[in-house]
């Protein structure tokens, strides 16, 4: 397997690795390679924010090149993958016929792979689950170069559903595909005044079938919590979507450009642009699942010092406290952020690092500056105490002694992990972060 | 417009699938010729379910020329237009070959002997048929000898060489040859490599190709800017140009 000697960073471009990058082309290649390679990771897009697939000083591979369907049977929905091909290609080759993704992260750009290896949540989890509650079947190369094909049943597949690519290098997975009416969905936008009417129309809407909210976290007093509530079921309408009409950042924006005069006033338009009484609409589904999407690098209007991406999931019970409790401390820290997202999530999860418990998620973005590490660690403080914690996927931050509070389940991870890669072969900068490779 | 089937030889390239994915969402058939069938086949699954279409795969071997005139017969077959597309290469680096010249033997064994043996056991059938189009991927390393990289380069300038006879040859049967000359495309080939600039995705090359077939343009560079960059570096005056380590 050729590798080169590359940066790559994840999508926050928080932190960057150099490290020896292969992209094999052919299954063969990869499988060879992934099993003559110590000290490797496996990194897809490069769509999680943080550090889950890097490897200073290691070598990465690279699955993007691995983006093939090996199969799908009509009958069942079930289709098999291999794990490099993405959502967007996934939309546009079963839409038409039907069918769509289960369970779809907020990008397209994503890699399946990636999905299974971090447990992936929708705008439906509290209806669907995650991602990894569809798959069927992996095929898991390990270190050794063995490949065992794990189902649910197994305790591998648990550790490696959500396992952030520690347990081997995920070579098919099988997952069954949902039936949709069409190409399109109703949306109703509400727009929500506090953080009391934010969850109770929430709670309200729990059994619609996609729910996602924008929060204003730069609002604060008698507007704390405000935000826009957007909640979708699928109809019946023809399946094709509309061109893609993507612009690119095509510069880092200078630091500048973010401060909390120009987020304050996007969030106030942002706000004002749905009427108080709401509104309905119809979208397109890969505009409504991936809004994000038609900005490419949209990354970049951070700058090149980066960004982290913080997000929590606090319980039902604990968690109206716990969400005003971080909303205060975020909107008194004047960190620009205006891409919050509230959303609420239910009790599935697939693997014993999944992120979901049931209770409401709050995401948000930080510029990397000085004051950031503080302002995480009240903000990891506050999500402990409530009984919830902070998502792998995004996180850039956390600390080994707080991962193990937030996630009961680390042990019987450490146990299956311990013996699926007794050498830790596997390496990322993630893993020894939050000494994930520790016995518990 | 009749059934159309594109031939791929060197199928396994980053290239290769992104052109055979958007011949087939075109509706055509596609035969994927190469050494690594367990490859071809998962391409060939992908390519089936995607587009529903017929994709299967041929064991070809662009340095075994022995067997090139029994591939070429074995496409008799192939009911409607049949189009190929050559994509095999090999790049080793310069360096190597300077250092060990059977490696420089190897890439000319491929590149040039591998492609004319096969494209000249291909002529007949494409005459016969009186209809198609072929694709022949040249360089932009062919257009001019470097430092870094002219054995490669050779092999190239003489692939280009041999289709423009080839063009002026089935041109005479009603059957089109298209030669590609691409820049950098970001591939296995190039993968990982120092100073590349400008480089373009497998699909964006797919893409202007398929389009310059249909158009039944002779020469292309792929992206289209590398034509007035190689005007520009055929410009050089060889003496000042073989000075340069470009």
């Amino acid at each position: 397997m050729r590798s080169a000697r590359q940066t790559l960073t994840g999508w926050g471009r928080f932190t960057y690795a150099r490290c020896d990058a292969a992209r094999p082309e052919r299954f063969a290649e990869a499988e060879a390679g992934f099993t003559a390679t110590d000290n490797i990771s496996l990194y897809g897009a490069g769509r999680s924010y943080g550090d889950s697939a890097l490897n200073t000083g290691g070598t990465s591979l690279i699955t993007t090149r691995l983006d093939r369907i090996l199969a799908f049977n009509p009958e069942t929905g079930i289709v098999q993958v291999e794990p490099g091909i993405d959502f967007r290609r996934l939309l546009a080759v079963f839409l038409p016929r039907g069918w769509l993704a289960p369970v779809t992260p907020g990008t397209g750009f994503a890699t399946i792979g990636g999905a299974v290896a971090h447990d992936v949540h929708g705008k439906n989890h509290e209806t669907d689950g995650t991602f990894g509650q569809h798959v069927t079947e992996l095929d898991l190369l390990r270190p050794d170069g063995t490949t065992s094909t794990i189902t649910p049943a197994d305790d591998l597949f648990r550790a490696t559903v959500g396992g952030a690519g520690l347990t081997g290098f995920i070579t098919r997975i099988a997952f069954r595909l949902k039936r949709v009416p069409g190409g399109q969905l109703q949306v109703r936008d509400h727009r929500l005044r506090d953080l009391d009417h934010f969850l109770a129309v929430m709670e309200a809407n729990a059994t619609a079938s996609y729910a996602v909210g924008w929060i204003d976290a730069t609002a604060t007093g008698a507007r704390l919590g405000r935000g826009i509530l957007e909640t979708a079921e699928p109809i019946e309408s023809p399946a094709a979507q509309p061109a893609e009409r993507a612009r690119a950042i095509p510069f880092d924006f200078p630091a500048i450009a973010l401060n909390p005069l120009s987020v304050a006033a996007f969030n106030e338009l942002y706000y004002r642009r749905v009427p108080a009484a709401g509104r309905t609409r119809t979208a397109p589904w890969r505009r409504f699942l991936h809004p994000l999407d038609a900005i490419h690098g949209w990354n970049r209007i951070y700058g090149k010092r980066g960004f982290a991406q913080f997000q929590c999931v606090v319980p039902f019970d604990t968690g109206p406290a716990a969400l005003r409790a971080l909303l205060e401390v975020i909107a008194a820290a004047h960190q620009a952020s205006f891409l919050a997202v509230l959303k609420r999530t239910g009790p599935g999860r697939a693997g014993y690092l999944s992120f979901p418990l049931p209770g409401y998620t709050l995401a948000l973005d930080f510029p990397r500056t000085a004051g950031l590490d503080a302002l995480h660690a009240r903000l990891c403080a506050i999500t402990a105490d409530a009984g919830g914690r902070v998502y792998l996927a995004k996180d850039s931050l956390l600390d080994p002694a707080s991962f193990r509070r937030m996630y009961p389940d680390f042990p019987a991870f450490a146990a299956v992990r311990a013996a699926a890669d007794p050498d830790r072969r596997i390496r990322t900068d993630m893993a020894t972060r939050l000494r994930l490779q520790d016995p518990a | 417009m009749s059934a159309q089937t594109w031939l791929i030889l060197g199928a396994s390239s980053a290239i290769a699938r992104a052109l055979a994915r958007q011949a087939a969402a075109a509706g055509a058939d596609i035969i994927l010729a190469g050494r690594d069938q367990a490859d071809l086949s998962r391409t060939a699954s992908d390519l089936s379910i995607a587009y529903g279409i017929t994709a299967t795969t041929r064991d070809f071997d662009a340095t075994d020329t022995a067997a090139h005139v029994a591939f070429a017969a074995s496409l008799a077959g192939v009911s409607g237009v049949l189009n190929i597309a050559l994509l095999f290469g090999i790049m080793p680096d310069q360096a190597a070959m300077d250092a060990d010249p059977a490696l420089a033997l190897d890439c000319i064994a491929t590149n040039l002997t591998g492609a004319i043996s096969i494209l000249h056991g291909l002529a007949p059938v494409l005459e016969s048929r009186r209809s198609g189009t072929l694709i022949g991927f040249g360089s932009v390393a062919g257009d001019r000898g470097r430092l870094k990289n002219y054995i490669y380069g050779a092999s190239k300038s003489a692939l280009h060489t041999y289709l423009a006879g080839l063009r002026n040859r089935l041109g005479r049967a009603g059957v089109h040859v298209l030669t590609v000359k691409p820049g950098f495309v970001d591939t296995a080939l190039t993968f990982g490599l120092p100073g590349l600039f400008l480089v373009a995705t497998p699909d964006a090359v797919a893409r202007a190709v398929l389009a310059a077939a249909a158009r039944r343009r002779d020469i292309i560079y792929v992206p289209f800017f590398w034509r007035p960059i190689m005007t520009i570096i055929g410009a050089i005056p060889e003496r000042a140009f073989k000075r340069l380590s470009i």
